[in-house]
């Protein structure tokens, strides 16, 4: 088990290692940058402004410059577009946002998920089943941006109950309708995979040996037919995870909680590399390692996997 | 010994006789199964309806999608909703467009989207996963790795990446799509050839000497065609799903041309103003097809994969 950790990660890093060369690249042949505007800068003060910046180097030096100081000093260097903040203010001010009702949303779709696909499964064909069914279809047509403006609609416009966007440090009307909008999707698709999972294994035959011996049904839940039903769950936690940090990129602009998301968006459409490229990075380091520990849990679940 | 023998005579007809009946074959199958499956086939009427107001739809359209109505567009609330009499008939945007021929667009965008885009994850996805898991070894190692990295970042944030940085027109959108979404079906596609190798019919192409190219195009991707079709399908709402949401946020593609994504985001901005129709047409269309496209696809893995049932 150690040692597939220590494999696991000693994949992780030049992954994650690939994943900066590549996208720094990328962005740095992309014609057009921060400082082309409708009226060209001349060339003394444009050649001012890529020195201040480095990007008056070559190339290879200015990748190897940038992954020595994430590596050093962590320091992801300046915003291009924002004179006065560094891309580690930027992320330090918007992640702990995105990362509170990300991992709020994350609970809620997996909990709730599980809950309702476990009690639909036992309660095979009743209104309880229908429920989580016909929730699991709508999860494929009410992605995070469909639910946002119906959110609003409902509870700001219509019932006035709820404020319709701000952070308001995390206040929780704040809250409820990011993570709703962000977990609605997932929470059915779990609850999908959580009771048709349950199905098969409450008509295997090892349940039906512990059902011919006499167990009571709540033993034969809790203690035989849970670990197995949940494999597949675990295995789809992991993506999970990951559309819930790129959703919140829509969580962030739409109701306006000044979350990274925001940030992306907007130096997307700023062409301010440096804040794209650390945001970039920051995500897909958290996807490696969420990755891992999906697959750690996986092998918990699942005694037959070797390594 | 060979002379006439009325025993040989009516042997001969008995081999001659063509009118047995011929075997079921696997696609008559599926194709019944599919036929049978209630919600699929109604899922396919609808579509087809959708597909068919993309396609006739303009006919009927008294306005482009690019035409301002300048008489109405100073009081859209009052004078743009929905009706007969203008011929706007799903009334007008907030510029002041016709959202009849908006939507029409927006709806041909985004199945064209969908369909651009499950069809590239299918070719690419298909070669990849075939050449790696056929080939084995080395290569297959180098290519699986390069698939495992990709996988590890989030897509939409590449898709975005590519975007902005190859500029927002159609072809990009279609390229940045197809670069994305033929990862997971390259790992399920090498998954069924690693298994389809050592089968004995391969073995037996083999030892008949059928070259590599000839088993790996007249013995395995038939095999695979059931596997690829059914995932194809399910990834077109997800390409829709992953265009609406880039187009929501503004990023995906430009004015004129337009998608359900971002006309429902444009809906979804004026909703505080009285103009829901703004709203209500491209959700109603959109999820009417996201829905109809997970139930067809539901249909297809039951029909072509019936060990999953």
């Amino acid at each position: 088990m150690l040692a597939y950790v220590v494999r696991r990660l000693l994949v992780a890093i030049p992954t994650i290692l690939l994943l900066v060369i590549a996208s720094f690249f990328l962005m740095h042949t992309a014609p057009g940058g921060p400082f082309t505007s409708e009226r060209p800068l001349p060339p003394a003060v444009l050649a001012n402004i890529q020195a201040q910046y480095g990007l008056d180097q070559p190339l290879w030096k200015q990748l190897w410059d940038y992954l020595y100081n994430i590596v050093v000093h962590f320091d992801f260097g300046p915003s291009f577009v924002q004179k006065d903040r560094s891309v580690n203010d930027i992320i330090a001010r918007g992640f702990p946002i995105s990362l509170t009702y990300g991992t709020l949303s994350f609970l809620a779709a997996s909990l709730v998920g599980v809950a309702l696909g476990i009690a639909a499964a036992i309660r095979h064909n009743t209104w309880l089943d229908y429920f989580a069914v016909s929730l699991g279809i709508a999860a494929q047509a009410l992605p995070n941006f469909i639910m946002g403006p119906i959110l609003i609609l409902t509870f700001t416009l219509w019932l006035g109950l709820l404020p319709g966007g701000g952070w308001n440090g995390g206040q929780w009307e704040y809250l409820i309708m990011p993570v709703i909008a962000l977990s609605t999707s997932y929470m059915g698709n779990i609850a999908r995979i959580t009771r048709s999972s349950m199905l098969e294994i409450l008509n295997s035959n090892f349940i039906r040996t512990a059902r011919a011996k006499g167990l009571p049904t709540r033993s034969i839940i809790w203690r035989h037919a849970m670990k197995p039903t949940l494999l597949p769950v675990v295995s789809y936690l992991g993506p999970v995870f990951v559309y819930v940090l790129t959703g919140s990129v829509f969580v962030d602009l739409y109701f306006s909680t000044g979350g990274l998301g925001q940030s992306y968006v907007s130096s997307a459409l700023t062409r301010d590399y440096a804040v794209l490229l650390g945001v970039t990075i920051l995500y897909g380091a958290l996807t490696v390692v969420v990755n891992l520990l999906t697959d750690l849990a996986y092998a918990w679940f699942d005694p037959k996997i070797r390594y | 010994m060979f002379g006439k023998s009325e025993k040989a005579a009516e042997l001969a007809a008995d081999v001659t006789d063509f009118n047995a009946i011929r075997g079921r074959s696997l696609f008559r199958d599926a194709m019944d199964r599919f036929l049978r499956n209630k919600a699929a086939m109604a899922s396919v009427v609808v579509l087809l309806l959708i597909i068919a107001f993309v396609l006739f739809g303009p006919l009927f359209a008294q306005y482009s999608n690019e035409e301002i109505d300048w008489a109405r567009m100073g009081d859209i609330k009052g004078m743009g909703a929905p009706s007969l009499e203008t011929g706007h008939y799903f009334g007008l945007d907030e510029l002041g467009r016709d959202l009849f021929a908006r939507t029409i667009q927006a709806t041909r965008t985004s199945l064209l989207v969908g369909l651009i885009g499950a069809g590239m994850a299918l070719i690419v996805g298909t070669a990849w996963g075939v050449i790696a898991g056929y080939y084995g070894g080395r290569l297959d190692s180098v290519m699986m790795r390069f698939v495992d990295i990709m996988l590890a970042i989030p897509l939409t944030l590449i898709l975005i990446l590519i975007l902005v940085i190859a500029g927002r027109n159609f072809v990009t959108l279609f390229v940045a799509l197809g670069a994305v979404s033929w990862l997971t079906m390259s790992r399920i596609v090498r998954g069924q050839t690693l298994t389809l190798k050592t089968r004995e019919f391969i073995e037996a192409a083999r030892a008949g000497g059928v070259s590599e190219t000839g088993i790996i195009f007249r013995h395995i991707l038939p095999n695979l065609i059931g596997v690829v079709i059914v995932y194809a399908s399910l990834l077109v709402p997800e390409m829709i799903l992953a265009e609406s949401f880039i187009s929501f946020l503004g990023l995906g593609i430009s004015e004129p041309m337009t998608s359900l994504g971002r006309l429902i985001a444009e809906g979804a901005g004026t909703m505080n103003y009285g103009t829901l129709w703004q709203l209500l047409f491209p959700l109603f269309f959109y999820v009417t097809i996201i829905i109809t496209m997970f139930f067809i696809g539901d249909g297809l893995r039951d029909a072509l994969d019936p060990k999953d049932r």
